[in-house]
């Protein structure tokens, strides 16, 4: 149920983003879903992609600081009030979303939503219960 | 004006005599009482009556900073502690502090030279002394304080903060002169700026301002913002405090130093050796009439130069040209002394950042500012911002709390600080004084 993203340090300087991106693409490596957070100083972009490992290896060897997290893919029905009906669940159950971004998705009538909560398991418990569908690692990857 | 006429205008062969009697009683005193100086002159095979002339002052050993934290506290006074009535402290480039300490003998000269300071720059007993350095460990407020006092002058201790306050106390209470650092002063006129102050309209006359460097044109924007004569003065706390060397108001060129109480040296800071007569090298200083902690050669990392003509106002005690720079990599920010190896210090204990780190030293309109960049590296890294910002934030607690000094972090990528060879460039000074 839990899917693995990459998180990669980056200063606020011209070019950056556009480098990762570049050496991933050299690589091989497909981007499933990404995320920017920014400051005044640095932003952290988050990414999905379809090779985990290989893309971990070759961003390290280029000298980028990058992190593993756990995050849920989640399906949310594609049609307005979809998104709040999965966070109403939540906050009843007063669980915090850290932060979360959407899918892209090509096919079908739901959203992917990609979330990062500080209880994973117990999250992951509430929304099964209440019929919501979490991916697997492995679809997510595929997608 | 010439508080002391007899000592500040004595002939240079008077005063040089003078200076040799006080030397050879100095170190006689160290030697019998301070184990360090005993040991050091034993090593070099120089004993106190091998002192016969100012010439064989350069057979004494020298005196580091490095020397003073070594004996941390206490191991370089020179009496006990029921003679000495003052502990002040500097700060120390690890973290700990550099005490230094003064008997009543002390602190009555240092009042005495700092009421000459002041006289120097015209105030007399009747003016109002505003005084704005900080007040505490640090020997700038209460130098100014006792100096003023002793002088017969009436003393506002502000010390420093709450700019606005204090410009209402300096129009309210008429205040004649003013003390505190350069960049301060800046600060005052800009804060007096915006709250519609014309500085003209004040009684200020006279400003001393030291404990950090600073340009002739930055005297000329504090003279005709605060309109008034600006004066440098110098000091460090190891050998007494504010009141080592001041300007005159006559000639506003160069620092008077008080000759008859401190012998200086300029020696080129490569070779130790005695720069020829007026050349620039590192400022050498040996007290000849301190108690608690006399101090022979010791290394101030100033550089400067040494000129004994005679000067217009009178004087004949040499004078030192204002300060240049330092042979040392330490920093003065909005006056707080701040060695680069104490903020490393920080940054090493401190998981999640790696030890490659750069200070960036900029001036933001007249205030200092410091900017830490520092390497986050793969351990601390967390993919929430802010888990980052709380980590760049304990780093400016921590220098707040270890160097009384706010600076800024950045966390920049793995590798993006240049690596060198040699001594890594930890330093970038962008201010232009």
């Amino acid at each position: 149920m839990k899917v693995e993203q990459i998180s990669v340090f980056l200063e606020n300087k011209a070019g950056r983003l556009a480098e990762v991106t570049r050496v991933l693409g050299e690589a091989g490596v497909n981007i499933r879903a990404l995320s920017l957070a920014d400051t005044t100083d640095f932003g952290i972009l988050r990414l999905i992609v379809d090779k985990y490992d290989h893309a971990r290896e070759v961003l390290k060897g280029k000298g980028f600081t990058v992190g593993k997290t756990e995050v849920v893919a989640v399906e949310v029905p594609d049609h307005p009030g979809g998104l709040a009906s999965v966070l109403q669940i939540l906050a009843k159950a007063g669980i915090n979303v850290e932060y979360m971004y959407a899918f892209v998705q090509h096919s079908g009538k739901n959203a992917v939503i990609i979330f990062r909560f500080d209880n994973l398991d117990d999250a992951i418990k509430i929304l099964q219960q209440e019929g919501i569908y979490i991916y697997k690692g492995e679809e997510v990857y595929r997608l | 004006m010439i508080r002391d006429v007899k000592s500040e205008t004595m002939p240079r062969a008077d005063l040089e005599e003078l200076q040799l009697k006080r030397l050879q009683a100095v170190v006689e005193r160290v030697y019998y009482l301070v184990p360090f100086y005993r040991r050091r002159m034993d090593e070099l095979g120089v004993k106190p009556e091998n002192i016969r002339s100012l010439a064989d002052l350069k057979r004494l050993p020298f005196t580091t900073k490095q020397d003073l934290r070594d004996h941390y506290p206490f191991g370089m006074f020179a009496t006990p502690m029921d003679q000495i009535v003052r502990i002040h402290a500097s700060s120390g480039t690890t973290g700990k502090s550099t005490p230094v300490a003064y008997t009543q003998r002390d602190l009555d000269t240092w009042a005495e030279l700092m009421a000459r300071t002041l006289a120097a720059g015209g105030v007399h007993r009747g003016d109002i002394v505003h005084v704005a350095y900080g007040y505490g460990l640090f020997t700038g407020g209460l130098g100014a304080h006792y100096g003023a006092e002793r002088l017969g002058a009436a003393v506002i201790p502000v010390s420093g903060g709450q700019t606005r306050r204090q410009i209402t106390i300096i129009q309210d209470f008429g205040a004649t002169a003013l003390c505190c650092t350069p960049s301060f002063a800046l600060h005052l006129a800009e804060v007096g700026r915006e709250m519609g102050v014309d500085f003209k309209n004040t009684r200020l006359r006279v400003g001393i301002f030291g404990a950090e460097p600073w340009s002739e044109p930055m005297r000329q924007e504090i003279e005709s913002r605060l309109s008034l004569d600006a004066l440098d003065i110098y000091g460090l706390s190891e050998i007494l405090g504010p009141g080592v060397a001041i300007e005159c108001l006559e000639a506003k060129k160069g620092l008077h130093f008080n000759e008859d109480h401190f012998l200086p040296e300029i020696v080129d800071p490569a070779t130790l050796e005695p720069a020829p007569p007026g050349e620039v090298g590192e400022l050498i200083i040996t007290t000849l009439t301190k108690e608690a902690l006399p101090l022979l050669r010791y290394r101030t990392r100033d550089i400067t130069s040494l000129d004994t003509a005679p000067c217009k106002c009178g004087r004949t005690l040499g004078r030192i040209h204002r300060l240049m720079g330092r042979s040392d990599d330490m920093l003065i920010i909005r006056g707080v002394n701040v060695f680069p190896s104490q903020i490393e210090t920080i940054l090493v204990e401190t998981p999640g950042v790696a030890p490659h780190y750069q200070l960036i030293v900029d001036r933001q309109g007249v205030l200092d500012t410091l900017e830490v960049q520092v390497e986050v590296d793969e351990a601390g890294f967390s993919d929430e911002v802010k888990k980052l910002e709380s980590l760049a934030k304990g780093i400016e607690r921590q220098i707040k709390d270890y160097l009384s000094v706010s600076v800024k972090v950045r966390l920049v990528e793995p590798r993006s600080i240049p690596r060198s060879e040699g001594k890594a460039q930890r330093v970038i000074d962008r201010r232009k004084i």
